[in-house]
């Protein structure tokens, strides 16, 4: 029966390893100017724990093999180096991959979080609340009115309680359900949560990062490839979060003015 | 024996009469000034709502109609009406269609039997926000039974879905069946109403209320229009 | 070495015996049964929620008499499937990984493998079972309360946790249970902690050196340490989550919420204080999972093996070193969480760090199998399915303790896979394993070796076929937590899942062969020898099963290292560590 695992493990090992060599499934193209990088990561990371992963399991498989069922009459050997070498493997091979990743790592860490957004970001409001996502464009004065949780009025798509009657600013904002962005545009995206914790996840923008309440975040992108991409909530919210998603419309500058210029009107 | 003959004819007679007086009131609901434009609602999160809509559809808070007529003013009697303990044995009928409420408000009798039912092809999770009746929350399924509740006291309860932030609704729940809701062009009629004093009131869920008195003598249609100020925001 | 702090008489009444028992291998079996009975709850959730990812608007006949309002007319509802999908991880984590494989083999054989005649603590050992025990019936409760059991995940963040029922169905007296019942648990803890720890190094009997001890032995004292200190953390976050449920105060929630159209009465509170608070207890938490299944497992193949590993020290260090960075590392959690992004750097150190160990124990186990004597049975089976399980598992951390790959990862499917293979399947094979060999012991009565051989082929199938896929689909972007898939991204994928139900069907069904196993060799089981598996530890030198008190009175000395086998010279091809039996040259560890 020793043998018969032997062979299941490296079935198993193969058989797991070919759907990412093949890649039937993996992360859809990459539309970021950052993106690249984690990209890169993954790739690099992706080789180092696939070989250790069929490293390990062949080498199990064949010392089980090899060893399974012996009797009193068969020598026991120890491991040429024993401990030591194994260790000291242990040490160097991971030592250096940490390093190594570590060290990249930090680079495609850096370009998300520790880069401040450019000066002439385009900047759009985020709100999410249970269960939905709206986005907030200031207008053609440049402002954003003040939202008051207390005057929220979903039913009137008031979503971000606005008082248009009393807050000039306001009354030009452009409330939507749908964040069209400009392509090659810095976009400053902030971030306000109206009840519980969200999170704001495009795969391919390769872009996550949660909604704190209490706490107003932002998060800078700069989409690169026109086309229609799903936002959707990764952070448990409640009963909806199945169903809490928005479009991201990254458009040309020209579909994009009149975009505004469509909502404006509204 | 001609004695009760003539009791039967008598009381024939009067019940008969008594009906033959049922007054009705009837009027126009209409606004003053400029209403704020309705809102166009972005389905895009629900496709499976969304494509239903071959235009998207609007916010319902004030609906509109010609010669500035204002549509979903329920109108009733709050005083006066008598028939408090008379529950209807019907049920009233709330639809998620299109990811709506259909009607988007649903006047009711107090303890009438209110079914709720969900033709989407998603789940929905149907959330009346009451002040004094008790709150609950249920979600329901595409394809699960009708949910069926009651309000035990009058009261204007705000409805909204859960899922789709967009829902919005409103169960009026009111201690008379003399209710009637305005139409497309602002009429409402409250027929069958016995002699007496009345008093009627229209509530718009954003303009508030206006309150009327009205008696009834006989038989006669009392016309009674109700004029409300528009809100600019 | 001293005596027990309370030496216990024998017990006199059936209460005294199989109740209210101060015996810790009662105690141990009590710990077992609990988390037996957990563990079939919890599949059975799991199963429920695998059928609705795959079939949303299916009926699931008699579940509406569960819960009316959560599956009308047996259809579950989004908040029920999130309501499974807390309980399922609350059990699980709580009832059965940390119960299991410590608590309960812990108990059961710390005592025995130190020469002890009980722990330091009979009666707060009886004490943390019974209250482990109510903490379970009150999390049970949750499934019976109008608003239905809580959905905010058995991680519980704030505010959905915390701000009450405004937030949604299945956030009221239920989330209310989950956090008394986890507060009991905790207590419960903390006293079989202390009781581990005291006993470990203060009974051991004469010879039984520090260094002489098993390494399972090692396993449950290092886990004990961890646990004390993590447990103490939850505790207090538990109560100040339900502080803030139900007595107005506002550690976890800001000011200014808006939730379900009602403006929350709270400010000045923190929703990443809960995160801080749950990871802090919530990261070693899993390595109190996964230490103990290590050290069964190690224990075992090494009888298995017939030889001892390459370097006892090593294992040890390693272990002590993976207790110890296991405190570093909970903002690994919190990458993408609005924590100052510096500190994901600071993290994603130690994260990477604990590879090390856990790289050198599993070269070390890898490295032992060589030119080692290898008896498959099914123990062993379970033990090498560890080493798999482990490595496959681990593999995929790799992955997420980096903070920029984790942007892309984070609460998708690839996380979920990762957990599971650790400490769903990996641990759990730490479970089994250590069955197979201590239930002869436990019961008197030797398990169906056939039966255990099905049981490991289909559950190392089957267990492969449910959790890699998950990494797939997580590479794909499937994101976790959603009752069902309803967009155009996730239809490509729903097939992956069809496969994944499937397999969780078949892989639960072979857990009915185990069931079917225990219980029949219980009762009927072929007598179990006092040493089936000529193994050198030191329950091994009593009857199966042991009288209640162990040594029969008389206090064992221990002259060997724990893994004498093969040394040359010797009488067999192991040396107990109690036997009398000289040899010229030990084997070295």
């Amino acid at each position: 029966m020793g043998k018969l695992f032997a062979i299941t493990i490296v079935i198993i090992a193969v058989l797991s390893a070919i759907p990412v060599v093949m890649n039937y499934w993996g992360p859809p193209p990459d539309i970021s100017t950052h993106g690249y990088a984690i990209d890169e990561q993954m790739h690099e990371t992706m080789w180092e724990a696939g070989l250790s992963f069929l490293a390990a399991q062949f080498v199990l498989a064949f010392f089980v093999w090899s060893f399974a069922g012996k009797g009193k009459s068969d020598k026991l050997k120890d491991f040429p180096g024993g401990a030591k070498w194994l260790v000291i493997a242990a040490l160097v091979f991971v030592g250096t991959e940490i390093l190594a990743l570590g060290a990249i790592g930090q680079k495609a860490w850096a370009a998300v979080y520790f880069a401040a957004p450019e000066k002439d970001a385009l900047t759009i409001q985020s709100q999410a609340g249970q269960f939905a996502f709206y986005f907030r464009y200031p207008g053609p004065d440049g402002k954003f009115g003040t939202p008051h949780p207390d005057k929220i009025d979903e039913g009137n798509q008031n979503f971000f309680g606005l008082d248009p009657e009393n807050d000039v600013d306001s009354r030009d904002d452009i409330t939507a359900a749908e964040l069209a962005v400009p392509v090659n545009r810095q976009v400053n995206l902030t971030m306000h949560s109206k009840d519980v914790g969200h999170s704001f996840y495009v795969r391919e923008l390769r872009i996550q990062q949660d909604y704190v309440p209490g706490v107003d975040l932002a998060v800078h992108f700069t989409a690169t490839v026109p086309g229609k991409y799903e936002i959707v909530c990764t952070q448990l919210c409640g009963l909806g979060h199945y169903n809490m998603k928005a479009y991201l419309s990254v458009l040309s500058q020209e579909d994009f003015d009149k975009w505004l210029k469509d909502h404006a009107a509204q | 024996m001609r004695n009760k003959q003539f009791l039967v004819a008598l009381l024939t007679f009067l019940v008969c009469t008594s009906m033959a007086f049922a007054g009705t009131v009837s009027g126009k609901v209409t606004y003053t000034g400029t209403p704020a434009k309705p809102k166009p609602i972005d389905m895009s999160k629900e496709p499976t709502c969304a494509k239903q809509h071959a235009t998207p559809v609007t916010t319902e808070t004030v609906v509109t109609g010609a010669n500035n007529s204002l549509e979903n003013v329920v109108v009733y009697i709050s005083a006066g009406a008598n028939d408090e303990g008379q529950v209807p044995p019907q049920a009233v009928s709330y639809e998620q269609k299109g990811c709506q409420y259909i009607p988007h408000v649903l006047p009711m009798h107090v303890n009438q039997e209110l079914k709720i039912s969900n033709a989407d092809q998603t789940s929905h999770n149907i959330h009346p926000i009451p002040k004094i009746n008790r709150e609950w929350n249920k979600s329901q399924p595409p394809g699960t039974p009708p949910i069926s509740e009651k309000y035990d006291k009058a009261e204007f309860i705000p409805v909204k879905c859960n899922i789709h932030p967009w829902m919005h609704g409103w169960f009026v729940v009111l201690n008379t069946s003399h209710y009637d809701l305005s139409k497309g062009d602002g009429e409402f009629k409250l027929p069958n109403l016995p002699p007496g004093k009345y008093t009627i009131t229209a509530w718009q869920e954003d303009y508030g209320t206006q309150t009327a008195d009205v008696t009834i003598t006989g038989n006669e249609t009392k016309e009674v229009n109700f004029s409300f100020k528009a809100k600019a925001y | 070495m001293s005596e027990a702090a309370a030496h216990h008489g024998p017990p006199t009444s059936f209460i005294g015996k199989y109740v209210f028992s101060l015996d810790h291998k009662i105690i141990g079996l009590q710990y077992y049964g609990l988390a037996l009975v957990a563990v079939f709850i919890g599949m059975f959730l799991s199963w429920l929620m695998r059928f609705h990812l795959v079939w949303p608007n299916a009926a699931v006949p008699g579940l509406a008499l569960l819960s009316k309002n959560g599956a009308p007319g047996g259809v579950i509802t989004p908040e029920y499937y999130l309501s499974l999908l807390t309980m399922h991880g609350t059990l699980m984590v709580f009832f059965v990984l940390t119960n299991a494989p410590f608590a309960a083999f812990g108990n059961y054989f710390l005592p025995i493998q130190i020469g002890a005649e009980d722990m330091a603590f009979p009666k707060f050992n009886m004490m943390s079972f019974w209250t482990t025990f109510v903490a379970f019936i009150v999390l049970l409760a949750a499934f019976v309360v109008p608003d239905g059991p809580p959905i905010s995940g058995w991680t519980a963040y704030a505010p959905l946790s915390a701000v009450g029922s405004d937030a949604g169905p299945g956030l009221g007296m239920g989330q209310n249970l989950w956090g008394i019942s986890i507060a009991i648990f905790c207590i419960a803890s903390l006293l079989g902690s202390l009781n581990f720890i005291a006993t470990t190094l203060d009974l051991r009997a004469k010879g039984m050196t520090l260094m002489r001890m098993p390494i399972c032995t090692w396993a449950w004292f290092i886990t004990s340490c961890i646990a004390l200190l993590a447990f103490a953390v939850l505790l207090p976050a538990c109560l100040l989550l339900i502080l803030d449920r139900v007595a107005g105060t506002s550690f976890f929630i800001p000011a200014g919420l808006m939730v379900n159209d009602k403006i929350q009465p709270h400010s000045g509170g923190s929703p990443l204080l809960w995160q801080h608070l749950f990871w802090f207890f919530g990261h070693p938490e899993v390595y109190i999972a996964i230490l103990p299944a290590m050290g069964i497992v190690s224990h075992i193949l090494i009888n298995s093996m017939r030889k001892p590993l390459l370097s006892h020290k090593v294992v040890i260090a390693s272990m002590l070193s993976i207790g110890f960075l296991s405190y570093m590392v909970w903002g690994h959690h919190m990458f993408l969480s609005g924590m100052n992004p510096f500190s994901a750097l600071v993290f994603s150190f130690p994260t990477l760090m604990i590879t090390i160990p856990a790289t050198i124990l599993t070269l070390i186990w890898l490295g032992s199998l060589y030119g080692s004597r290898l008896q498959i049975t099914a123990a062993s089976l379970f033990a090498l399915g560890f080493i798999s399980m482990f490595v496959s598992g681990g593999v995929s951390g790799f992955f997420l303790a980096q903070p920029s790959i984790d942007i892309y990862l984070h609460a998708t499917y690839f996380v979920v896979g990762h957990f599971h293979l650790v400490m769903g399947v990996a641990a759990i094979f730490g479970i089994f394993a250590g069955t197979y060999f201590w239930m002869p012991k436990m019961t008197g009565h030797m398990m169906n070796e056939t039966l255990g051989k099905v049981h490991f082929w289909m559950t190392f199938v089957g267990a492969y076929c449910i959790f890699m896929p998950f990494h797939y689909l997580g590479l794909a972007g499937n994101v976790r937590r959603y009752s069902s898939f309803v967009d155009d991204f996730m239809a490509p994928l729903l097939p992956v899942h069809k496969f994944i139900t499937i397999a969780a069907f078949f892989t639960g069904a072979a857990q009915l062969i185990f069931l079917y196993n225990l219980i029949y060799s219980r009762f009927k089981g072929p007598a179990a020898p006092p040493n089936p598996w000529n193994c050198t530890s030191l329950e091994w030198t009593m009857p199966s099963p042991p009288p209640w008190n162990n040594f029969g009175g008389v206090h064992p000395v221990v002259y060997h290292d724990p893994y004498q086998y093969g040394v040359e010279g010797a009488k067999e091809d192991f040396i107990m560590q109690t036997s009398p039996e000289q040899v010229k040259t030990p084997v070295r560890s």
